[in-house]
């Protein structure tokens, strides 16, 4: 077989791979539109739900996940970018570096559930936070702290050396050169973690289950010792436990629906700006 | 009196011995050239002296630097005041993703200097003694990224120039250029020698001959000769020498 055929082939194998995965996405996609975007309107999107959760709204559900991801960022984003800065800028090649990215990497492969069990233990229950939103927002804070961390490192991996040197060259120090030259040229880079970790974040059910999340509450939350619904919990109970599967199935995907569209959303959202901020950085 | 004087220097990447006892002197105002094969230590011994090699792990230096008389390495010593007193030139041209003003500002304000009118001021006298003034002076809040290569590299020097250093170090600065680009910089390395020190390396045995008054022959780590430029190039001691400029190895 001559070399131009098997270029031709891979190219097509490759290329059908590719179109499959797209297809799926579509198909998913589509599929919860169709089905969901029937119940979809105003009233949907900014009331309580009523009558056993098979009318109404799912305001608070979603006024929930926007705390729950709100709160978590607010911890995990200063708390991640800051030791991916001192692990990639900071810490000495060693036992130690070495130890902090194996145990940020096996962070990141503990299963979800385990994340919801152990904040329940500690934010719950020993620090006395009750099922809170506080609570809520620590474990999934902890969940994404590994992709926060990670995302940094590989940003700031991916500066190159040249900028460093000729600041150390004029007489930066340490702390003006990450400062000024590697951290507005990672930037960009490291909005993609926050993408990941909202995304993550907004679609998780297991952390949020014994630490946060309300099976019905028809209220919003006053304080962050309040529980509060979350859109992925509310999906699970429609689809398994509410008072009449049948009748709250429409509602089922209309959440399924609102929940993709905030994810997708924040990706929209945080690509943006992320294009924008790497078109800035080099005019700054 | 030297400007630079390096004494039984030693250096050491691990257990690499990459600079064999160099010492090596230069006055005021002179360019001196450093030539020899690739590897054989002509990078390491110009981060020397601005302590660039400091940022290497292991790396051990025995011997003295003196720089106006002062030991770069004695204890005490404030590596930020030592880099601003020696300006540095890299061979790929590396401006920040910043504006061409930002640029050439930068040195400055990592400096402390935060007087605008100063400020405005260094960036306009850097960018016209480095010849790009007049080429820039309409666009200098554009990136520097929109600028040619020998345009960058100038405005390298430019920002290196902006802290009002005393001694230039370049390290092949003009390799990743163009002909004409180079033909610039060359001549500017040759306005530059009034007010300043430099040292630049080169492969280009041309260019060491046409813009240096000195010129020191490395070869494995080692100061093979050391004499001024016009005996370097037409009456050689050392037949290595000899070798190497006639392009016998390389
Ligand atoms: N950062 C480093 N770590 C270890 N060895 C190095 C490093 N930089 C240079 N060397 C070694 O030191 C020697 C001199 O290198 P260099 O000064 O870059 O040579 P030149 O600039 O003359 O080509 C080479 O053998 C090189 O492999
Ligand atoms: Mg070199």
């Amino acid at each position: 077989m001559n070399k131009r055929i098997k270029q031709q082939i891979a190219f097509w194998v490759l290329r059908i791979m590719s179109s499959l995965v797209v297809l799926f996405l579509v198909l998913i996609l589509g599929f919860i539109i169709t089905k969901g975007i029937g119940v979809i309107s105003w009233k949907f999107l900014t009331t309580m739900p009523e009558n056993g959760m098979t009318e109404g709204g799912i305001y608070p559900a979603i006024v929930g996940t926007f705390c729950l991801v709100g709160g978590s960022m607010l911890f995990a984003f200063p708390i991640g970018v800051m030791s991916g800065i001192f692990i990639h800028e900071y810490a000495p090649n060693g036992f130690f570096k070495r130890f902090v990215q194996l145990m940020t990497n096996n962070l990141a492969g503990v299963p979800s559930i385990v994340f919801g069990l152990f904040g329940m233990s500690l934010f719950v229950n020993k620090l006395h936070f009750g099922d809170s939103i506080l609570a809520g927002s620590l474990t999934l804070g902890l969940l994404v702290l590994p992709v926060v961390i990670r995302v940094t490192e590989e940003a700031l991996k991916s500066v190159s050396d040249s900028f460093r040197l000729a600041s150390y060259g004029l007489g930066a120090n340490k702390l003006q050169t990450i400062w000024r030259v590697v951290l507005p040229i990672a930037t960009p880079n490291i909005i993609t973690g926050l993408i990941l970790s909202i995304g993550r974040v907004s679609g998780e059910t297991a952390p949020i289950l014994f630490t946060v999340a309300a099976y019905y509450l028809p209220k919003l939350p006053t304080s962050i010792y309040d529980q509060v619904m979350a859109l992925p919990y509310h999906l699970y109970v429609l689809s398994t436990s509410g008072t009449d599967i049948k009748a709250s199935r429409d509602m089922a995907y209309g959440t399924a629906l609102v929940l993709v569209m905030i994810v997708l959303l924040a990706n929209l959202l945080a690509n943006a700006l992320r294009k924008y901020l790497g078109k800035k950085v080099k005019m700054n | 009196m030297y400007k630079i004087e390096s004494k039984n220097v030693n250096l050491f990447y691990g257990d690499h011995h990459a600079l064999k006892d160099i010492s090596l002197q230069m006055k005021a105002n002179t360019v001196t050239a450093l030539i020899g094969p690739s590897g054989c230590g002509k990078s390491t011994y110009l981060r020397l002296l601005n302590r660039m090699n400091d940022l290497i792990d292991n790396v051990r230096i025995e011997g003295e630097v003196l720089i106006d008389n002062k030991d770069i390495y004695a204890r005490g010593i404030k590596i930020d005041e030592l880099r601003k007193k020696v300006g540095m030139v890299f061979q790929k041209p590396n401006p920040f993703p910043k504006t061409i003003y930002e640029n050439v500002a930068y040195g400055l304000r990592v400096n402390g200097v935060s007087n605008k009118n100063y400020i405005e001021e260094r960036v306009t006298r850097s960018l016209q003694n480095a010849a790009l003034w007049e080429e820039v002076k309409d666009k200098l809040k554009k990136s520097a990224f929109e600028l040619s290569g020998g345009q960058q590299q100038r405005l390298c020097i430019a920002r290196a120039l902006a802290i009002e250093p005393s001694i230039l170090l370049m390290d092949e600065p003009a390799s990743a250029l163009d002909p004409l680009s180079t033909a610039k910089i060359e001549e500017l390395i040759y306005e530059l020698k009034d007010k300043y020190t430099i040292v630049i390396v080169t492969h280009n045995m041309q260019q060491a001959a046409r813009v240096s008054d000195r010129t020191a022959f490395f070869y494995l780590g080692e100061l093979i000769e050391f004499n001024d430029t016009k005996e370097i190039f037409t009456n050689p001691n050392n037949q290595r020498t000899q070798n190497y400029i006639t392009g016998r190895f390389g």
